[in-house]
């Protein structure tokens, strides 16, 4: 199939392209007997890809991009037709902290070259989709990543073979039928295929991805949009001062962004419809099924709506085919359009890929998405992985899974997976002493871009050690495979753990939600839980949650219902280092679920412990009795003694003073700590 | 000060007909027990005008029911009031109309002198706030109006309009406590104001729209009207109907509305304030003043029994209050008055709510830091540190900086107190060592320059590394102050262990001259002596000095003439020749076959006294050893006898098994702290103490009567040993526990989600009309927010105990 389209190629080519082509060609058929064999195959160098490509690289591992064009993003080559892209580039937040900026740059992939991040590319807050494509070609060129340009997979299929890592090859074959034998493939294709709905007259519908971008085709003309996406409102945007007006047809309400904290839900950037709609100019919404209507073309050539079952009812010519206004003469779309454009979003391409590796498309949306475990995993075939917007089903509506701020997390999640299990290393971890669990929890929840970014899909994962004198931190796992985390991240989980996940309120987002309403910020600690914006939650389980645990779990519960929860009191600035208002109610929560004191304390006081009581406080233990105490400066001692938290020891012979201890500073050596505690 | 206020008011109720004295006489022998007596007896004792509880019973009847137990409980509380109880026993001899003929029939009567005022079935008097409420009730008959209908109430209104104010209550039944509570304040208050009472739900519902689920206390402001076609303006209770709330309540509404003042608002006391109320003050102007007044006047209906409201005159007042407030808001006695700047009265309203919002969470201990390191911390933000004195990296500088310079460098976090703490340590370091040290001292906020500080293996703080000529650098391990990193960054000038060359720089190394100025850090210097050809002994001990760099001055000799040294110190090669300066002794210690740890471990083991003074910086090596500790407590240096005694008892090794050392409370105060828990008090000093933390946390005490002498202690010890010496106090085995709860925020959600679901079901269900299920949602929003934190915060309320104690002492009153 390839070879004949490549033949021409071949006709006009000068000495050079000969001398160039030869050893190749004397080489395929051998080649094509043997398949090239890749430990890691990526199918597109789009930004998934190469982010994929990135980390595979930075391990050593083998592996090749396939990418049909020439160039990596070519989606972003045309697409958004209007060439403005919504992901924000923010270049300034007046923090150093370059982890907490991802937070705010939705366009750069993760790597360890400072020069490429996308502020560097674009000075625009929402910028132009050839930015996007310059940036990615420098990614790929800048960190050498090996990709295969002007090769377009054709066809995968399925080699079973007991030696192979997952007991079967993926064989790719290309345009030129040149295979290659991959152990792990890595589908990075995006949603490329555009969603067609079929009813009678969709014929007629310009599709967003060849409709023309120039206003001046629009000139007084009536417009229909079908869909209510992001395309449909970028496309009703670009012409909406030229038409007579707009009219956007689609099957669910308006789902704006703002309200479902949804960034593929439309963006107030593109909304300047909806401004005019309801500042009672021409321009409208309508609901309708699709699938329900029919588009006929009367004999000038304009376009009128009507419904399916008139079609069916009658089998005349254009003209005499019922109207809804025929009986109801107020029927809302009883004008006569010129123009019907339908932007109706993106399908992925199954096509490519063999029967043989029961690549479905989940029910749950549709057929836009290939069905794929929380492990990004095809729930079809071990061994292959969805990766970026493909990789939507996780998240859609949801979370960023589907937007290159989202998925560079989760497919660094799945780079750490496969690293794993096919070479051993261990998930990604820190281990620390207990008394660090509250510092180490603050500091992720401060500046951590992944789990802000994918809220209730990436989590961080506290392992406690035995009697929780130590814990493992692992980064950024994905929380709907709790269950597994022993199998996939190579630790143990047999002590108990802490989920950090960030949420938002759980009646907060949804396209009817008035997310403006008055009181919505919460700033007392113990209505923290009633907080609405995106904020830090923990979850405190006592054993791993099981499979059937974790899919059961109570509705409108990301996770198993915990032995405990916290929720950090939402932050107008997304800083939760406020000493009482967000660390010691988390200090509070982790000593109630671990049962101990996790204070630190002055050198001082632990030399009064260690000589006193039997038993110390876990910071002494593991601070001072190593040496390592906090000595503290003169003037910080002066404000404890005053706080009543130390004492003051009067240097005169007389009887000690002691009244700052009768405050009832609760473990004084005397009294022991207070132990009466909430049941958790 | 609430305890004067009841006073003043419980004095007034006494009332013509009970009289005080008499109350006094009459129960003095009696006491608070129901007095039993025969029918003659008792009617004998009754006095005229005075009102008594009889229960006649049957002489064989048991002597104990629960009616007895509860009348029982009522006598104190009825004595309050003046008011008399008393069980006769209906004896065959005297018999009385009163006696009823079977025994089951047998009933309460109450007398006011010898008049029968009215008779109670037994089953009325089911407890004692029955049995309060039926007698208080029967004897206000007059103050007391029971109505039933709406009528009934406007009859009452009318006609006291323009002379008297009205308290209405509405409770759910008769005998209640909230009916007691009703009577026990018309009792106080009943010639004061009318009181209406009902028990009918219907007539509640005239009035307000509240929930008719509880007991209703209206205010009527019945006597300022002047129009009487109007209605009486009405201010209903808050609180829960007690005694207490309800006398809070009669006090505020007495109070007048709107008081003018011209004094610091910071002086200003109104009863509001005594009774836990904020003040509100409305500045206002001579040029509108007419306004002003009208607008207060309003806010001060609105807020009558959440805070008293006054008129400040700005122009008459003395000291100055900003120009552009315009209220003036004191939440309590003693707490510096708030200005504010508000443009209508919701806003005045919600300030008022939100302050006892407040108020109740304030109470909330959980929120209150009980970290000694976060709350010194946080305490001392504000001031302004020399942070000038050590260099600042960045993501940038950094490579850079530990590259061309030998640095010592602190990885902080701004938020993490245990850091910032460390953080004024290394400062002061930085001052003391400035120009002394080639050292550069440099720190980076982990907070700012996260990833920098992730590769340097930094993820928890502080952090202190040493980079020197770009090697690897060095964690510092040792206590987080000034002095232990400055011996440590003294001690890393010289590149340990130091390469002696002659046997004459082996003696000066020894001597301490070699590095005179670093002896004062290093109390011993330690040189390896090898002969030239045990290499693996050499890098055993070469790897053990570099591991000790910066606690310990090493050396190593290895030259051809090193016999000499072995033989002057009698060592037999390799060995370690420990010098400790201050004692100018040189011992010497074999290393056959000694590997690095061992080494490290002989160095450290070394450099342990044999009788140290304990400090808080060198505790924790001596508790190493897992030995009971012998502790001299001094004030000041020890008596060179006592020393002796000790040192000597060491020399004939009868303290191997322990530690002996002393504590100077002047260099340690902290051991005053110590000596407290031992033996409650401070004992005389010196005192010698056996403290045994490794096993049972016993204490004992040498007798104070003895003196310190090696022959003393010696049998102490020994008698120690023998179990024949008791402790003073065992120290106490408690785990180290959460010091306070933490929210329970699942019980909390789960409440929600139980309120949810109720309260949705049937919205699920007729789920068509958008636009209503939009508005619904809403509004069980406000409904899930709401509910769950107003039932804490009542959870909140009953934990204090304020009222309990106030009504104590307000009862307390009452009997005097």
């Amino acid at each position: 199939m390839g070879l004949p389209a490549a033949a021409p190629l071949w006709g006009s080519p000068g000495l050079l392209l000969t001398i160039a082509l030869h050893p190749a060609l004397s080489l395929r058929p051998a080649k094509a007997s043997a398949p090239q064999p890749r430990d890691y195959c990526i199918l597109g160098a789009g930004p998934a890809g190469l982010q994929m490509a990135y980390f595979l690289q930075r391990a050593g591992r083998d592996y090749t991009v396939f990418e049909r064009a020439a160039n990596p993003g070519s989606f972003f080559t045309r697409f958004p037709r209007h060439r403005k892209l919504i992901s924000i580039n923010k270049r300034y937040t007046g923090k150093a902290n370059a982890e907490f900026n991802l937070r705010h740059d939705w366009n750069s992939l993760l790597s360890h070259d400072a020069q490429l991040l996308f502020r560097h590319y674009s000075s625009a807050y929402f910028p132009d989709a050839g930015d996007m494509v310059r940036y990615l070609r420098d990614f790929a060129d800048r960190l050498g990543l090996r990709v295969l340009y002007n090769t377009a997979i054709a066809h995968v299929a399925l080699a079973k073979d007991r030696r192979a890592w997952n007991g079967h090859y993926f064989i790719l074959s290309d345009q030129d039928s040149q295979a290659y034998r991959c152990s792990v493939l890595l589908v990075a294709t995006g949603l490329s295929v555009p969603n067609l709905v079929d009813f009678p007259g969709s014929q007629y519908a310009e599709g967003y991805e060849s409709v023309s971008v120039d206003p001046e085709d629009f000139v007084g003309q009536n417009v229909l949009i079908l869909g209510r996406g992001n395309s449909a409102f970028e496309t009703a945007e670009n012409i909406l001062g030229v038409t007579n007006f707009i009219h956007m047809l689609s099957r669910s309400r308006v789902r704006l962004s703002w309200a479902t904290h949804y960034v593929g839900d439309l963006r107030a950037i593109n909304n300047g419809l909806l401004d005019t709609y309801q500042l009672k100019s021409l321009d409208g919404l309508l609901e309708s099924d699709l699938t329900d209507l029919a588009i006929v073309r009367d004999h000038v050539g304009k376009f009128h709506v009507t419904l399916k079952f008139f079609l069916e009812e009658t089998n005349q010519s254009a003209e005499a085919i019922p109207l809804p206004q025929d009986d109801n003469d107020n029927f809302a779309m009883r004008v006569a359009y010129d123009r019907v454009i339908r932007c109706l979003g993106w399908n992925f391409d199954f096509s490519i890929f063999n029967r043989s590796l029961r690549l479905s498309s989940g029910a749950a949306f549709g057929k836009k998405y290939p069905l794929i475990k929380a492990s990004y995993e095809s729930k079809g075939s071990r061994g292959l992985f969805v990766l970026g917007t493909a990789s939507h089903s996780v998240d859609y509506r949801k979370s960023a899974g589907g937007f290159i701020h989202g998925f560079r997390y989760t497919v660094r999640a799945v780079h750490r997976l496969l690293e794993h299990r096919h070479h051993g290393v261990p998930w990604p971890s820190t281990e620390h002493p207990v008394t660090q669990l509250t510092s180490s929890i603050i500091r992720r929840v401060n500046e951590a871009s992944g789990l802000y970014q994918m809220f209730g899909v990436l989590a961080d994962v506290v392992l406690l050690k035995e009697n929780a004198t130590a814990f493992e931190y692992l980064e950024e796992f994905p929380m709907q495979m709790l269950a597994q985390l022993e199998t996939l991240t190579g630790k143990q989980a047999r002590h108990g753990l802490f989920v950090i996940n960030m949420e938002y309120g759980r009646n907060f987002s949804g396209p009817e939600k008035d997310v403006f309403f008055y009181e919505r910020s919460v700033g007392h600690t113990e209505d923290a839980w009633q907080s609405n914006f995106l904020h830090p939650v923990i979850y405190y389980y006592r054993h791993l949650p099981t499979e059937q645990e974790v899919r059961f779990c109570p509705a409108d519960w990301p996770l198993p219902r915990p032995a405990a929860i916290h929720h950090i009191v939402e932050d107008f600035l997304t800083d939760w280092t406020a000493p009482v208002g967000h660390i010691l109610p988390l200090r509070r929560f982790l000593e109630n679920c671990l049962d101990t004191d996790l204070r630190s304390f002055y050198a001082e006081s632990c030399f009064l412990f260690a000589l006193t009581r039997q038993k110390l406080p876990p910071f002494c233990q593991q601070g001072y009795l190593r040496m390592q105490g906090l000595v503290g400066t003169e003037s910080l001692r002066q404000h404890g003694v005053e706080s009543g938290l130390l004492r003051g020891y009067a240097t005169t012979d007389g009887q000690p003073e002691d009244s700052s201890r009768q405050g009832g500073h609760p473990p004084s050596p005397v009294q022991p700590p207070d132990s009466n505690k909430e049941e958790l | 000060m609430h305890l004067e206020l009841m006073m003043s008011s419980s004095f007034s109720i006494f009332r013509v007909g009970i009289s005080l004295v008499m109350l006094c006489i009459f129960y003095k022998s009696a006491g608070d027990v129901l007095p039993e007596l025969s029918p003659h007896k008792y009617f004998s004792t009754l006095q005229p005008g005075k009102a008594s509880l009889a229960y006649f019973c049957q002489a064989d009847s048991p002597s104990t029911s629960v009616l007895l137990e509860e009348l029982n409980e009522a006598v104190k509380p009825l004595l309050d009031y003046g008011i008399s109880v008393a069980k006769v026993n209906c004896v065959k001899e005297e018999t009385s109309k009163y006696c009823g003929k079977e025994k089951d029939v047998m009933k309460a009567y109450l007398f006011r002198g010898h008049i029968l005022l009215r008779e109670f079935p037994t089953d009325a008097l089911f407890d004692v706030n029955a049995v309060v409420a039926h007698v208080l009730f029967a004897l206000l008959f007059n103050e007391v109006k029971y109505i039933s209908t709406w009528e009934d109430v406007q009859n009452v209104e009318n006609a006291l309009k323009g002379k008297a104010n009205i308290v209405f209550s509405y409770v759910r039944a008769i005998g209640t406590s909230e009916h007691r509570a009703v009577m026990e304040a018309a009792f106080v208050y009943g010639t004061t104001y009318q009181f209406v009472l009902t028990t009918e739900i219907a007539v509640l519902e005239r009035i307000g729209p509240e929930d008719i689920e509880y007991a209703h206390l209206y205010f009527f402001h019945c006597k300022p009207l002047l129009d009487l076609t109007q209605q009486c303006q009405r201010t209903l209770m808050q609180q829960p109907l007690t005694t207490l709330n309800i006398h809070r309540f009669i006090k505020i509404m007495e109070a007048p509305l709107l008081t003018e003042v011209a004094e610091d608002p910071q002086q200003v006391s109104t009863v509001h304030l005594q009774l836990g109320l904020p003040l509100v003050f409305i500045v206002s102007q001579r040029a509108t003043y007419e306004a002003d007044r009208r607008t207060a006047e309003w806010a001060a209906w609105r807020l009558l029994g959440k805070a008293g409201v006054l008129l400040l005159l700005r122009d008459l007042l003395e000291v100055n209050i900003p120009q552009h407030a315009n209220v003036v808001f004191k939440g309590e006695e003693g707490v510096p008055v708030e200005f504010l700047v508000l443009h209508d009265i919701d806003l005045l309203i919600a300030r008022v709510e939100s302050n006892a919002h407040i108020e109740e969470t304030g109470e909330d201990e959980g929120d209150i830091q009980d970290d000694e390191v976060a709350e010194t911390v946080y305490r001392d933000r504000k001031r302004q540190l020399p942070l000038e004195v050590t260099v600042e990296l960045t993501e940038e500088t950094f490579n850079m900086t530990v590259m061309a310079s030998d640095s010592v460098v602190l990885f902080y976090a701004g938020w993490e107190a245990v850091s910032m703490a460390f953080l004024q340590s290394f400062i002061d370091v930085a001052i003391k060592l400035k120009g002394t040290s080639s050292m550069l001292l440099s720190r980076i906020n982990c907070g700012d320059w996260s990833d920098t500080c992730t590769k340097q293996n930094v993820t928890e703080f502080p952090v202190v590394k040493m980079y020197k000529g770009g090697k690897n650098p060095v964690s510092y391990t040792g206590m987080l102050g000034t002095e232990d990193l400055i011996k440590f960054i003294q001690l890393n000038r010289i590149s340990c262990p130091v390469n002696i060359t002659s046997v004459q720089e082996a003696e000066e190394y020894l001597l301490g001259v070699l590095h005179e100025d670093l002896i004062s850090y290093s109390s011993v210097s330690v040189l390896g002596i090898f002969s030239p050809t045990m290499k693996t002994a050499k890098e055993d001990f070469i790897e053990a000095g570099n591991y000790l760099k910066g606690w310990v001055i090493t050396g190593i000799y290895s030259e051809d003439d090193v016999l000499i040294l072995s033989k002057k110190y009698a060592a037999t090669l390799p060995a370690l020749l420990l010098a400790r300066h201050k004692e100018g002794k040189i011992d010497s210690i074999p290393l056959a076959n000694t590997h690095t740890q061992d080494i490290v471990q002989i160095i450290r083991s070394a450099l342990l006294e044999t009788f140290p003074e304990i400090t808080v910086e060198n505790l924790p090596a001596y508790l190493r050893l897992q030995k009971p500790l012998l502790i001299l407590f001094s004030d000041g240096n020890i008596n060179h006898n006592y020393k002796k005694a000790i040192l000597d008892l060491v020399k004939q090794k009868h303290l191997d098994s322990l530690i002996p050392c002393w504590l100077n409370l002047k260099n340690t105060p902290a051991g005053r702290g110590i000596l407290q828990v031992y033996f409650d008090t401070l004992p005389p000093l010196p005192c010698l103490v056996l403290v045994n933390l490794h096993s049972d946390g016993q204490v004992f005490a040498f007798p104070s009567d003895q003196s310190i002498t090696e022959q003393n202690l010696f049998l102490w010890l020994k008698k120690l040993k023998a179990g024949l010496q008791s402790h003073i106090t065992i120290l106490s085995a408690q785990e180290w526990k959460p010091p306070l709860p933490a929210y329970d925020f699942l019980s909390m959600m789960d409440a929600s989600a139980s309120q949810y679901s109720t309260s949705e079901a049937p919205e699920n269900s007729k789920e068509t009309d958008v636009q209503e299920n939009d508005k619904k949602q809403h509004e069980d929003k406000s409904a899930v927010r709401k509910e769950p934190t107003e039932t804490l915060r009542i959870k909140r309320w009953n934990r204090s105990n304020w009222f309990k104690e106030a009504e104590i002492s307000f009862k307390h009153d009452k009997e005097l």
